[in-house]
């Protein structure tokens, strides 16, 4: 069967490069305000009732959200193999941390209201916030650590090799840039479940919601700025040293890179990418602006918008590197080099090309299904069939 | 690397894993049994059975949740605890689990929700149509990750790549039509079906015990006990068939299991009890009942099935032919395109053994300076533990064979005894509840214990496959599982206890409607009103 080749390899390689983004956005624009609810739970909702509601605009729908998180793994794995064996154990520990979040909120969601103590459903509550701010932030710690380069070397094997002690596996990733960019994504999530609680609820839900999430995505947009910054002044970026082969086999061993220079310099060699960074700064402006007016659906939209410019501005500026390595550059993983074979990229691609556009079918009739305010009339009507 | 990592790694996986599979299987099943109660439902319009439906969705939910939480831990300790695995086979094993997240996950997951949340916002038709794609969903994600484990029993449809390090994809029909797969699927959801049926069965015994809920547990009783029996008999069938495929894919598997030291002239007995002895090589007190073991594991009466020493015999052979292939290996990674072909054509001819000669990794970093002893200890490492398969195996298929025969009995009652039920019947069928999940949990044992020493079957061994973590980050996760997954389980036991005591939610002013609507169809033959008895009696 020689149909794969229909499609180069590199060509597949930049399609699955693209496809890890649509993943990545997706999972930040659903479950996105999921978390962002979760994370915001104590501040705008202070009874039971109010507690309910605000639960309950996700309670329908965070079950489908998460599965982008989880197809974003498995896609990973399917795609970009190296990328999942190195990135998921070296960050082991705060893999296993951003887990047990994953693990607690979906419980946390279920079985709140299942017995009426006050203490059992206030542990779920911090259950919940938890489960929203601690993922939404260490998200944006990863990505930060992307950015500066991850400790690790592959040896001739193959074998993903952590070098870093046992401390810094998951202190180490708590530097500073880091943990900016860990300020951009839990600020971003924030504000987006505060246009998802405008939305969906009304009265004091809605009032507090909109509040924080001003301030939330004026933070945003600072560290956003502040992080560009650094990277311009503070960060080193990467580069190939030697050819690129673009649709060699996929050993990043057959590589030199070498640390240096700038990231940012990608803006000048591919102007148009400068469009990324523009959508965030416009959609989160905008965004901000929804919120204190009390606007509803287009102010969701323009956080979708700056939230997707800032995901994919990341990607772009780093293109093609995916994974760099500090300690032993020509490990680094990047699109040339860290891919599945050409056959199972295009096997995957037929794939998703068929079950996407039925997902975001039947994802958009659910939602269309659930529109509507949820209020506390519904909330103490239906006591015993909702959260 | 230090074997306390890998068998840490090992431990922790296992754990996470039968833990994931206690929520699983009620979930295939409890999804599909709601799905056909809502169905009735909506082809009767009798509210008991709209009744039913939440019912045992309530108790579905609550097991439902657990299986994704714990489900997403599985997505990710491949990565986190087995990067060389994820690396060297990722290719092929990762297709089948995204394709998962795609085909299945996102199907199940997205209607869940609708189908907890949407009484009142869909028309019955659509509400029912939602239960039966959560199921569907459920059922498929099950096909998928069958697949991929199925491959890592017998990974066809893939070759070793040289310039990538790794196994690639040759074909993927043939790993999505692998044989292995095929029967592991149906006997695994079939598993999940009769733990549902028991489930059912047991909670509606209870009911029938304490003298409540009547008309609810007779009718689940029918559904189960139906259900049930074909699912019984399906998963000895299709167990029946994955003994047979793993004769001539996994035959050290089926020895060990069988405890078959020596090669049997055909057609082999099977020995229904004994006590295998892994130091001396035999199993004392054996009771062998002849020709049976060849019938099961051959369907023929002339082929023979090797014991466990011809097939370390045959390991050991394959060590050195994996020898060369490493030799070549190596040679190719020194010198790439300059390579000689003659050197990449014995590395093609002997490729299918390399994976025998990275067993001698545990022993000495480069396989080539193995020593005579170390290449004997290798070959000896690919029998796994005889004796927990042994007894893991016949105590799985005689629970096996026992579900058949309750889910007969209730069938029967339920069919032609007026649903009268003794009642140490219904003691027994809540005594029960627990076996089908040993059951699972051993069929598992078997499968995965009785790969080793391999993750992928004669291609990548276990101590290979393990991340290169420390100790303390294994122990912190491992403690950290242990914890928080005892106290999940607690809870979830907790609600589950909660919700069957408090029972069916009943519509009252439905019920009544229906009633009355129905009146003098329901008048009983002495003249007696509905509202009298149970209108359902």
């Amino acid at each position: 069967m020689i149909l794969y080749e229909l499609i180069d390899f590199d060509t597949l390689r930049v399609i699955w490069w693209a496809l890890l983004g649509v993943l990545l956005i997706g999972f930040a624009l659903t479950d996105g305000f999921d978390m962002g609810v979760g994370a915001l739970l104590p501040f705008v909702a202070r009874s039971d009732v109010e507690r309910r509601v605000a639960i309950n605009t996700v309670g329908p729908v965070w079950e489908g959200n998460q599965v982008w998180f989880i197809l974003g793994g498995g896609a990973i794995f399917a795609a970009w193999p190296p990328l999942y064996a190195v990135s998921f154990s070296g960050f082991y520990l705060a893999m296993f941390v951003v887990l047990a979040a994953f693990i607690v909120r979906p419980v946390a969601f279920k079985y709140r209201s299942k017995r009426d103590s006050a203490t059992w459903r206030t542990c779920w509550d911090w259950a919940l916030f938890a489960g929203g701010a601690v993922p939404a932030l260490l998200f944006g710690v990863a990505v930060g650590n992307v950015l500066l380069g991850v400790p690790f070397h592959l040896t001739p094997d193959l074998m993903p090799m952590y070098d870093g002690n046992f401390a810094m596996k998951f202190l180490g990733l708590l530097r500073p840039f880091a943990l900016l960019s860990g300020v951009v994504s839990l600020s971003m999530l924030l504000m987006h479940g505060a246009a998802w609680l405008t939305l969906k609820t009304d009265g004091m839900v809605a009032i507090r919601a909109r509040a924080i999430g001003t301030v939330a995505g004026m933070v945003a947009a600072g560290a956003y700025a502040l992080a560009g910054l650094w990277l311009a002044f503070g960060v080193d970026g990467f580069a190939f040293t030697s050819e690129v082969v673009a649709n060699g086999p996929s050993n990043p061993l057959y590589s030199e890179v070498a640390r240096g220079g700038s990231w940012l310099s990608a803006y000048a060699e591919r102007p148009w990418i400068a469009i990324a960074p523009l959508m965030g700064f416009v959609g989160i402006a905008m965004a901000v602006r929804g919120l204190r007016e009390g606007f509803e659906v287009s102010t969701l939209l323009w956080s979708k918008l700056g939230i997707f410019g800032i995901i994919a501005s990341v990607g772009l500026t780093m293109f093609p590197f995916i994974l760099p390595s500090t300690v032993d550059p020509d490990s680094s993983l990047t699109v040339w080099d860290a891919s599945s074979s050409h056959r199972t990229l295009f096997i995957m691609l037929v794939v998703t090309a068929i079950f996407m556009p039925l997902i975001l079918a039947y994802t958009s009739w659910v939602y269309k299904v659930l529109w509507g305010k949820v209020t506390e009339d519904d909330v103490t009507a239906n006591s015993h069939s909702v959260y | 690397m230090e074997i306390g990592l890998v068998e840490l790694s090992r431990l922790q996986f296992a754990l996470t894993a039968m833990y994931h599979f206690l929520f699983v299987p009620l979930t295939l099943g409890l999804s599909i049994l709601v799905a056909i109660m809502e169905t009735v439902y909506v082809m009767t319009n009798r509210p008991i059975w709209r009744q039913m439906t939440k019912f045992w969705g309530t108790l579905f939910g609550i097991n439902f949740v657990l299986g994704v939480a714990t489900g997403i831990t599985m997505e990710f300790q491949f990565g986190m605890n087995w990067s060389y695995y994820s690396h060297y086979v990722g290719d092929i094993f990762g297709a089948p689990l995204a394709i998962e997240g795609l085909m299945a996950f996102f199907l199940e997951a997205t209607f869940v929700g609708l189908f907890f949340f949407g009484w009142d916002k869909l028309s019955k038709v659509a509400h029912c149509i939602v239960a039966w794609l959560v199921a569907i969903g459920s059922n498929f994600s099950a096909l998928w990750i069958l697949i991929a484990n199925g491959w890592m029993q017998n990974p066809v449809g893939a070759e070793f790549n040289p310039d990538t390090m790794r196994m690639e994809m040759t074909s993927f029909f043939e790993v999505l039509f692998n044989e292995v797969a095929q029967a592991k699927f149906v006997h695994t959801v079939s598993a999940g079906y009769v733990t549902a049926s028991v489930f059912v069965l047991g909670v509606s015994a209870l009911y029938l015990i304490q003298d409540r809920h009547k008309d609810l547990a007779r009718r689940s009783i029918a559904v189960a006990a139906s259900f049930g029996l074909a699912a019984a008999l399906s998963v000895v069938v299709l167990g029946d068939e994955s003994g047979y495929s793993a004769s001539h894919t996994q035959k050290m598997k089926l020895a060990a299991i069988e405890a078959m030291w020596e090669t049997h002239e055909a057609p082999a007995p099977f020995t229904a009890i004994g006590f295998p002895d892994q130091e001396a090589r035999e199993t004392h007190y054996a009771i062998e009942i002849p020709w049976v073991m060849g019938l099961i594991g051959t369907r023929s009466l002339t082929t023979e099935i090797p014991g466990i020493n011809e097939l370390e015999a045959r390991s050991e052979e394959m060590i050195r032919e994996g020898l060369i292939a490493y030799d070549a290996l190596m040679t190719i990674r020194e010198q790439r395109d300059a390579t000689p072909p003659e050197v990449r054509e014995t590395f093609e001819a002997h490729s299918d053994t390399l994976g025998y000669a990275m067993l001698l990794k545990r022993y000495v970093d480069d396989p080539r300076d193995a020593t005579e002893d170390q290449i004997a200890m290798a070959a000896e490492d690919t029998i796994p533990g005889v004796a927990p398969l042994f007894w893991a195996f016949r105590l799985m298929v005689a629970l096996g064979f026992s579900f058949i025969a309750v889910m007969v009995f209730f069938f029967i009652r339920a069919s032609f005894y007026r649903m009268r039920f003794p009642r140490w019947s219904l003691y027994a069928a809540v005594a029960i509840i627990p076996t089908p999940w040993i059951a699972a949990e051993l069929g598992w044992f078997v499968a995965e214990f009785g790969r080793q020493p391999w993750t992928v079957d004669g291609v990548l061994p276990t101590a290979l496959s393990a991340s290169h973590l420390s100790i303390a980050d294994l122990l912190i996760t491992l403690a950290g599982f242990l914890i928080f997954y005892s106290m999940l389980f607690v809870i979830e036991m907790g609600l589950m206890v909660k919700y069957i005591r408090k029972g069916p939610f009943q519509d009252v002013p439905e019920t009544e409607a229906w009633q009355a609507r129905h009146e003098h169809r329901l008048r009983t033959h002495d003249g007696q009103g509905p509202f009298a008895t149970n209108p359902a009696e």
